[in-house]
């Protein structure tokens, strides 16, 4: 794949204005799809169920079959609405939306058109800056997603040179909303930040419904980034592309980043922006161009005759509307004073995409400081070696666990990353690496007083210079006494005993 | 608006993944302008004041509950009619032909 | 034996329900019947001897065991091949699902047999129900039992046939646009399409999703009320399936009587336009019913002239969405083009390979319809037109209790007469379209046979939305009076198939 040219995004930024649109895909967690009675593999129950196992006659769109709607999803899509801000729907309807591909049981996909669940609301996004926006929301769809295709043959097990491919109908029918913006203004350079910042919000509203595990490394949590560029001082809006296949907060900040400043390079250039699906690799940190919109994208929507239209009665839309959670907004502030953490603090957290992995790891007993650290300290340096979220490293529950542990003094700081390797490899819950790797700090005086009285023995002068009184020369007896306990000691324990030990002697 | 021209048909057909012979092509080009022709009066009475009818009984808000069916299929059941399937996944050709 | 193939449903049933005939002598008597006749009519498909067999027995044991049935168990039924049958084959007369046994039951197939009713086999008809000739099937033409030369109907022309030949007691059809009503029209049977949602799609190869009906087709009203009572009724995996509760069909064919009833002719549909005979037998039936009470109102309705240019657009846009499944990766037919090819490819070859030159026109025409810049001007038009049917419906409603039109312009025509003119044999449903468009329910019954051609012709009747009792209604008080004056059933005219059977019977032989 060719490198494209890029230029420097401040650059960039001088001479265009970039606008950019986003449109966020949630997967929700409902038990059964959104039109059969499949079991969901976007819920917590069904996830990685053998191939063409979670199957109805629907989902393989067999001759005769028909589709019904799923209440619960209905439920959670208003209630994604109204989080969003938006206006519900008197009535909306579903339509067919008509292209051929192997991955769609049906050949056409059963969305909303004309008539979508939930349209025009906003949403508050505070960026690490401080600086605040308005997210405008043109529209929150329902619809199901498709099967997967696996490539086989060629080299990359990508669809170029792929000799056939194999279909897995598992995902066919798992309700979806589509959550869609209008086209962003002003964001200047905060604009893949912006971009990165909205997901995050989305992942939060989804996770404090209840609607969506939001998982981006699931796919349950998806974002295509529309990006166009225009020169300074221009009314009309640029050619745009569409990025698909951004899997993660990091790449969407970098997606965005990329296409302004390989956008600049083009139209700087004297060339023209061809409106097409770009591809995110997440290796190479570039987009590559996919099929290109044209004429063959005519896909003949028309109302979905098997469907009625859904007219949610104005009691279920204030009964889910009195069930919302706090806004985003609103909570990050009541939870920072909760805390007690300083603005740098918070926003430490808020910048990394962890506030949930927080509050979670909060909930469920560890102190917001130990949360914090852990979050923001040690598994977002490994998140960030490794190039994933942080999110998919641990557990909140097994964060907390090892919270605990060093709370009670029985791992020290230096045990316990090592522990959170053991949790990030998948060895089980921070106890159960404690208890099969032997880790935990030895907590047994005498076997300390042992070791501190040979290393007092071995090192006389030493000795001397704390019976006089230089208390800072006990380091060096320390430093052995860790050392031949392997680190499994309470440095502070071993202290107190050196000095008791050395004034006793 | 009847006119249709043979590329139409053509376009028609790719739309529709059908490997339509040039002969069927000539063919239905020819018959679809004269059906066409014949349906077009439908726009005579449809005037803008006329809602659309797209569901002869108006029913709404039918839905289902979110439990798991009794018609959940086993993956052998799932494949057991298709032309061609490796273990208990459909095979297709190439998606990408060499030139892409 | 013979005598068993007979009698109606009803009967048939009685017999097995006293025990005088047992339902596998029943299955076996109709098993023969399709062994010695079906080689000339070719009403069936697939015939599922062994399993017809099988049912039959688990019904008569389950009975001698104590077990209580409703009126037609035991009885044999033959069900239109675009209802899917778990374990037996499924086409939809198409040779894209050559071969195809679906695992599942369609829901009215699934009712049948929880009946204790025993299907047969599957019946012939034009492929995918596009069709008003069974021509278009891809296994082969069906012939009119009356009149071997001609096309009895469609789409369901196998269904018809088979119950005009004895075949079978009754069977299963569906009805997009006329496919129970004009084969019964043709064949001297009874058709009923009823109310849209009455009985549950679910199972029914869709055609189109929005007119699609199951109903019954059979020798007599009752037997159609009977069966629909078997099938009707709300299926929660049809979205489209009206949930209240149905009385019974039977019910009203029992205590029929057209005294006081108001029936309105559409003076549209009163045309020079139909065959001479068709029209004086209509005139005939509508004097007999005025003679005995009931009250003749001429009816306006403007829009029908709109409803077949509307009806083939939202038909075939439907459609082209409807058999984008059938694409080679899940089920039925796949050809490779020579040399190999990308799946997009290998669709194209399939269904170039595997629908017949009917479908690709439909399809190409739904597309048409569907796609950018046309939306408007004909799918959403259409939508309009069905609007102003649906309120011609609703102003003769208000002043009459059903409506009646000839059902179909003119008796069975000539196997291939029409095959290339597909204009002309559009025009066989104007009629029965209106029904399908505003999602009211039709009946047709034999009215009589035409004087220039002696070929059978029916009367058809609507009534409004969930009123179908009221087609039971009036169907079985004329079917009454009609025998009265004919002294035997319509169908006792029909040419006797022997010779068939005797030649059937020397083939067997050698």
């Amino acid at each position: 794949m060719a490198r494209a040219a890029l230029m420097d995004f401040d650059k960039a930024l001088e001479l265009f204005e970039p606008v950019i649109g986003l449109e966020v895909h949630v997967e929700l967690n409902t038990t059964t799809k959104m039109f059969s009675s499949a079991p969901n593999p976007a819920n917590s129950a069904f996830h990685d169920a053998a191939p063409n196992t979670l199957i109805t006659p629907v989902c393989l769109g067999l001759p005769g079959s028909l589709p019904v709607v799923n209440e619960q999803a209905i439920r959670s899509s208003i209630s994604l609405g109204l989080a969003l801000g938006c206006s519900i729907a008197e009535s909306s309807r579903f339509a067919r939306k008509n292209y051929f591909y192997p991955d769609l049981a049906k050949n056409y996909q059963i969305s909303q058109y004309d008539e979508p669940i939930a349209f025009d609301g906003e949403v508050e996004v505070e960026l690490e800056n401080g600086r605040i926006f308005q997210v405008p929301i043109e529209r929150a769809h329902m619809e199901e997603d498709a099967g997967k295709l696996t490539h086989i043959g060629g080299a990359t097990g990508r669809i170029q040179g792929a000799e056939y491919s194999l279909v897995d109908y598992n995902r066919a029918g798992v309700p979806l909303v589509e959550i869609v913006t209008r086209p962003i203004f002003g964001a200047e350079a905060d604009a893949p930040a912006l971009a990165s910042a909205y997901v995050s919000i989305i992942r939060d509203i989804a996770l404090s419904l209840g609607i969506s595990e939001a998982r981006m490394e699931r796919g349950n949590l998806r974002c295509d980034a529309n990006v166009s560029l225009r020169p300074r001082g221009a009314e009309k809006l640029g050619t745009r592309t569409e990025t698909k296949n951004v899997n993660s907060f990091r790449s969407i900040e970098r997606a965005v980043r990329y296409e302004i400043q390989r956008q600049a390079a083009i139209l700087a250039d004297g060339g023209s922006i061809t409106q097409e699906t770009r591809h995110w690799h997440e290796d190479t940190g570039t987009t590559s161009a996919g099929r290109p919109k044209s004429d063959a994208d005519d896909y003949r929507y028309f109302p979905e005759p098997d469907l009625l239209p859904v007219v949610p009665s104005p009691e279920l839309i204030e009964q889910l509307r009195a069930e919302l959670p706090e806004p985003p907004a609103a909570r990050r502030r009541r939870l920072k004073a909760e805390w007690g953490f300083t603005d740098i603090d918070f926003q430490g957290v808020v910048n990394s995409n962890l506030l949930v992995e927080v509050t979670e790891t909060v909930a469920a007993g560890a102190t917001p400081a130990a949360a914090r650290k852990w979050w923001t300290g040690e598994l977002a340096r490994i998140a960030n070696a490794q190039n994933v979220d942080a999110a998919s490293l641990a557990s909140p529950a097994h964060v907390a666990e090892l919270a605990g542990l060093v709370e009670a003094g029985t791992l020290t700081d230096r045990l316990a990353r090592q522990v959170l390797e053991g949790v990030i490899a998948g060895e089980g819950s921070p106890q159960q690496i404690v208890d099969a790797r032997g880790l935990a700090v030895v907590s047994d005086d005498s076997a300390l007083i042992a070791a501190i009285d040979q290393a007092l023995a071995s090192q006389p002068d030493v000795l001397e210079k704390i019976r006089d009184g230089k208390v800072q020369a006990a380091g060096a007896v320390i430093g052995a006494v860790m050392k031949a306990m392997q680190g499994k000691a309470d440095a502070a324990r071993v202290r107190e005993l050196v000095l008791e030990r050395a004034t006793a002697q | 608006m009847s006119e249709i021209t043979a590329e139409q048909v053509a376009h028609l057909a790719n739309l529709a993944r059908i490997a339509l012979t040039e002969e069927e092509i000539a063919h239905l080009t020819t018959e679809l302008g004269q059906i066409m022709q014949a349906v077009e009066k439908v726009s005579e009475v449809a005037t803008p004041d006329v809602p659309p009818t797209s569901h002869p009984i108006p029913l709404q808000n039918v839905f289902r509950a979110d439990v798991v069916g009794a018609d959940v299929l086993t993956a052998e059941q799932a494949v057991a009619g298709a032309p061609e399937a490796d273990g208990s996944r459909f095979v297709v050709s190439a998606i990408l032909g060499e030139e892409q | 034996m013979s005598e068993i193939i007979r009698l109606t449903a009803a009967e048939l049933g009685a017999k097995i329900a006293a025990g005088d005939v047992s339902s596998v002598e029943a299955t076996r008597a109709h098993l023969d019947r399709i062994a010695a006749v079906d080689g000339a009519v070719h009403a069936f498909l697939h015939v599922d001897a062994e399993g017809a067999l099988a049912a039959a027995a688990d019904v008569d044991r389950r009975r001698a065991a104590g077990e209580a049935f409703g009126p037609l168990a035991g009885v044999p039924i033959a069900v239109k091949d675009v209802l899917v049958t778990e374990g037996m084959p499924s086409t939809a007369g198409s040779r894209i699902l050559e071969g195809w046994i679906p695992p599942y039951d369609a829901t009215p197939v699934r009712l049948v047999r929880e009946a204790g009713m025993i299907p047969l086999g599957k019946t012939n008809m034009d492929e995918f129900a596009m069709g008003s000739s069974t021509e278009h099937s891809a296994y082969g033409p069906t012939h009119n039992p009356w009149d071997l030369d001609r096309i009895p109907g469609g789409s369901g022309g196998g269904s018809a046939a088979s119950v005009a030949a004895f075949e079978a007691p009754l069977a299963l059809g569906s009805d997009t646009g006329g496919s129970i009503r004009q084969p019964a029209h043709v064949t001297g049977t009874v058709g009923v399409k009823p109310t849209y949602g009455a009985v549950s799609r679910y199972g029914s190869i869709a055609l189109a999703s929005s007119l699609d009906q199951i109903g019954p087709v059979t020798r007599t009203v009752l037997d159609a009320a009977l069966l629909q009572d078997v099938i009707a009724g709300h299926d929660p995996h049809d979205s489209t399936s009206i949930a209240e509760p149905w009385p019974s069909m039977a019910d009203a064919v029992r205590r029929a009587d057209v005294a006081g009833v108001r029936i309105g002719v559409v003076k549209q549909l009163d045309s020079d336009g139909v065959q001479a005979g068709v029209r004086s037998r209509f005139h005939e039936a509508l004097a007999l019913l005025e003679r005995n009470g009931a009250e003749i109102v001429e009816i306006d309705a403007p829009s029908f002239e709109y409803a077949i240019a509307a009806y083939y657009l939202i038909l075939p846009a439907e459609a082209s969405s409807n058999l984008a499944k059938f694409d080679s990766v899940r089920f039925g037919l796949r050809v490779t083009p020579e040399g190999g090819g990308t799946v997009e490819q290998v669709m194209a070859a399939t269904r170039e390979a595997g629908f017949g030159p009917e479908v690709k026109r439909r399809i190409i025409l739904g597309t048409y319809a569907l796609s950018a810049g046309y939306y408007d001007a004909y799918y959403g038009s259409a939508q309009k037109v069905r609007t102003l049917v649906q309120r011609d419906f609703d102003a003769a409603f208000a002043k009459v209790d059903v409506l009646a039109t000839p059902t179909a312009p003119t008796t069975a025509f000539k196997l291939g007469e029409k095959l290339d003119d597909p204009l002309s044999m559009y025009l066989n449903d104007v009629a029965t379209i209106p029904a399908n468009l505003a999602g009211v329910p039709g009946i047709s019954l034999p009215a009589g046979l035409a004087p220039e051609d002696g070929l059978p012709v029916g009367i058809q009747f609507l009534a409004p939305a969930r009123q179908d009792a009221r087609l039971y209604n009036v169907g079985g008080a004329l079917e009454r009076l009609l025998e009265a004056e004919w002294g035997a059933p319509l169908l006792s005219r029909a040419p006797d198939l022997s010779s068939h059977e005797m030649a059937a019977a020397e083939e067997g032989a050698l």
